[in-house]
């Protein structure tokens, strides 16, 4: 019985065979992991590469051409390869059945396979950039992405690969959510992690077969000029924009919803009280989804289409801010006379509140025609974008994973320079993007190497602080890493925050390669710290 | 640690039991089917949009397809519907036999459909009624429309969209057939038969819609 308590699913079974090979949605959510934290890091360099070229006007580094194509594959790199896999491949995977008390999800086989599409898809990225690199944007807006000589194929193909792994994993959990639930274990009493991670899937599977297809078409308007894009042929541009954006507005709530979700877990847990709305947080997350798929033309401000569609879809844009309010309003009163502790995943809890206001409040100016009209493609838009995924998805995933690390690796990082890092990504990132609202607001257009020289301090600055916000983050990863040593175990019995989650409550830290010894029998809800006390237990 | 005493060697491991296992297979077999409908979605959009650009033309350039064929494929079609249903029906039954002999049809009837659509696609080549840039067939019926490369491109990527998902489905039938005639498929258990029976339903659904919309309106 000793032995088999020590056994989990890091050490047993051993070898790389049982890694690659594994079944186990432990496994494969830490190799996502992987993957994930390996293209943040590229994506993040050639972040880092495009604020060194803008510290200063004139081009000092690069040339047009390179800028180009490095700020295409930032964009490409980030969202496709890391924010759209990282929270449902990485921590769905390794969290939702532990969650539902299910031994693993509900097609394993399928698990593994969209890992390996995932990987396919990221080797064509990968090849594109040593080709020589895309410069489309990472939009690829026909006509230019018809007739650009930069590698579109292989990038494009490389996307519409990710789909599938996409649509697989959405597919899986969908399934999981609604058959793998331990008994008892009824819908208002699931994590609300798992009402995000469900209604992400649900996007994932109705938006990511249009832009699959979306970019077969852009590749045969490229390989035989069908016509169907290429005004030159008879086609229609902004059909492309169209296409593009049904997938790509939804596609921000795939990678929204799932840092909702875990924004939800983190207050409650840290902040020691019942969450507050618990229906409302999870209904919020299904009409965010559904009000998420009648917006697209919001992209479309400026690209030609009529006034009374311009008038539509910015009304229904305004109707986002409703269950996204909801969500925030009930964060801050689960807080309110709760017992906040300003542990790391609770600071990084508190950054996304404060990070995603400004990212959502930004963006009802740009829901705004009017406005839209002088702000679009200006740095406004570059800040508002990275208010919204850095800001709030990032810096919910950054939380999570201080969250769930002693979970899933069964060590605690360093605590005080985890807290510090924090601080310091919160810092770096105002610094690096609050200039860039002002640059926007002064008509500094997105998408430039070069500058006027009047935009010179703020671009400065900018850069300054992308320094701080870069080196803040590797921090923050090699602490979590530097914690794996031998030396740092924990018992496995250790739940150092006292959630009652299936996950923290009824399987060892790390669990149990089968996830849980004997079937879990759900003793209270997710959340009812005013109901039963389970206390922190940490101890080496 | 299940209590069902009965633990049958196609039950999985993280099932709880063969309801449950049946139950999820389902589920996830019919969200699969939502995304193929909207994979053909954004296309019957294409085709909307442009019809309604090129209306003429798409009336003029539909004559240049060949209705028997299309109506001979789409009986051959909904025929292997057919007999994939009896097929499932026939092993429910524990007639395996009949179920074998209904698989194989379906799969001939599969081929058949992809052998007609060969034979139209080829005299497409020849006469140089091919999609986008390699379209080169300027016959006097189409002379005077504009732009009737775009309803090829249309009619080659929905119509090539479609036989690839029937050729797929022709592999699965196939490994149906093996499965089958193994007799690891019975009357308890024949829930990959059933899936990819949807799957197949699918595809002549999608056909049924092709076939108006390219050749007959």
């Amino acid at each position: 019985m000793a032995e088999n308590q020590k056994q989990n699913y890091l050490t047993h079974p051993k070898g790389i065979m049982s890694w690659l090979l594994t079944l186990d949605h432990k496994r494969i959510g830490l190799m996502y992991l992987l993957g994930g934290i390996i293209f943040f890091f590229l994506g993040g360099l050639l972040a880092l590469g495009m604020r060194l070229e803008l510290a200063a006007p004139g081009n000092d580094f690069m040339s047009n051409e390179t800028y180009n194509n490095v700020y295409t594959l930032h964009g490409a790199i980030m969202i496709f390869l890391f924010i759209i896999p990282a929270i449902p491949g990485a921590l769905g995977n390794m969290l939702l059945p532990l969650m539902l008390g299910a031994k693993d999800v509900a097609f394993p086989r399928l698990n593994l396979a969209s890992f390996y599409i995932y990987t396919l898809g990221a080797l064509f990225v990968v090849y594109t950039i040593i080709s020589g690199g895309v410069d489309t944007g990472w939009t690829f807006y026909t006509p230019y992405s018809t007739t650009s000589t930069s590698n579109v194929i292989p990038m494009t193909m490389g996307i519409f690969i990710i789909g599938f792994s996409s649509i697989l994993t959405g597919l899986n959990f969908i399934a999981t959510i609604h058959k793998m639930r331990i008994p008892g274990l009824t819908w208002y009493k699931l994590p609300l992690f798992v009402w995000a991670l469900y209604g992400t899937s649900l996007v994932q599977i109705t938006a990511t077969p249009v832009i699959a297809i979306t970019m077969v078409l852009l590749i045969l308007e490229r390989l035989l000029g069908i016509g169907i894009f290429d005004p030159a042929l008879g086609g229609d541009p902004v059909l492309y924009q169209h296409f593009f954006w049904f997938y790509s507005h939804p596609a921000v709530y795939i990678m929204i919803l799932p840092a909702f979700g875990i924004i939800s877990e983190i207050i409650p847990v840290h902040s020691r009280k019942k969450i507050w709305g618990y229906k409302f947080i999870a209904f919020s997350t299904l009409s965010i989804a559904f009000i998420g798929f009648l917006v697209w033309g919001h992209h479309m401000f400026t690209s030609g289409q009529s006034v009374f569609s311009q008038i539509v879809f910015s009304f229904i844009t305004y109707f986002v801010g409703i269950p996204t309010g909801v969500k925030i309003f009930s964060w801050i009163l689960t807080m309110y006379k709760g017992q906040v502790s300003f542990t790391p995943p609770m600071l990084y809890a508190l950054s996304f509140l404060f990070l995603f206001t400004i990212g959502g409040l930004t963006g009802i100016f740009l829901g705004a025609v009017a406005l839209d009209i002088h702000l679009h493609d200006t740095y406004f838009v570059v800040a508002h974008f990275h208010y919204v995924m850095q800001g709030g998805t990032i810096i919910a995933f950054l939380g999570g994973l201080h969250h769930w690390w002693p979970k899933t690796m069964g060590t605690m990082y360093n605590q005080t320079v985890a807290s510090i890092c924090c601080l310091g990504v919160f810092l770096g990132f105002n610094g690096t993007f609050f200039p860039q609202f002002l640059l926007g607001l002064r008509g500094m257009p997105r998408r430039y190497a070069t500058y006027d020289p009047q935009y010179a301090e703020l671009h400065n600055y900018s850069s300054f602080w992308s320094g701080i916000l870069g080196l803040s983050i590797f921090i923050a990863i090699m602490n979590l890493l530097w914690s794996l040593r031998k030396s740092n175990k924990l018992d496995p019995g250790t739940n150092p925050w006292g959630a009652m989650t299936l996950e923290w409550t009824h399987t060892s830290s790390p669990p149990h390669p089968h996830n849980f010894e004997k079937d879990p029998v759900l003793e209270h809800g997710p959340y009812d710290y005013d109901k039963v006390v389970v206390e922190p237990t940490f101890k080496k | 640690m299940s209590h069902d005493n009965s633990s049958p060697d196609f039950l999985q491991h993280h099932f709880h039991d063969v309801d449950q296992q049946y139950e999820t297979a389902k589920l996830g077999m019919w969200a699969f089917i939502l995304t193929e409908v909207l994979t053909f979605g954004g296309l019957f959009v294409a085709y909307v949009v442009y019809r309604s650009w090129y209306p003429e033309m798409f009336v003029g350039a539909n004559l240049l397809l060949d209705v028997n064929k299309g109506l001979l494929n789409t009986i051959v079609l909904i025929t292997s519907s057919l007999t994939m249903v009896l097929a499932v029906w026939a092993i429910q039954q524990k007639k395996q036999k009949l179920s074998l002999f209904m698989l194989i049809a379906t799969f001939l009837f599969a081929f058949m459909f992809l052998g007609i659509k060969y034979l139209e696609y080829s005299h497409k080549f020849e006469v140089g009624q091919l999609p986008g840039e390699y379209y080169s067939y300027m016959g006097p019926e189409i002379a005077h429309l504009n732009n009737p490369h775009i309803f090829f491109s249309i009619y080659f990527i929905m119509t090539g969209l479609h036989g690839l998902h029937v050729a797929i489905g022709m592999g699965l039938i196939a490994w149906l057939i093996y499965a089958t005639a193994k007799g690891n498929l019975h009357s308890k258990y024949y829930t990959p038969m059933e899936m990819i029976g949807i799957f197949w339903h699918l595809v002549d659904l999608i056909w049924i819609y092709l076939f108006p919309l390219f050749y007959l309106i």
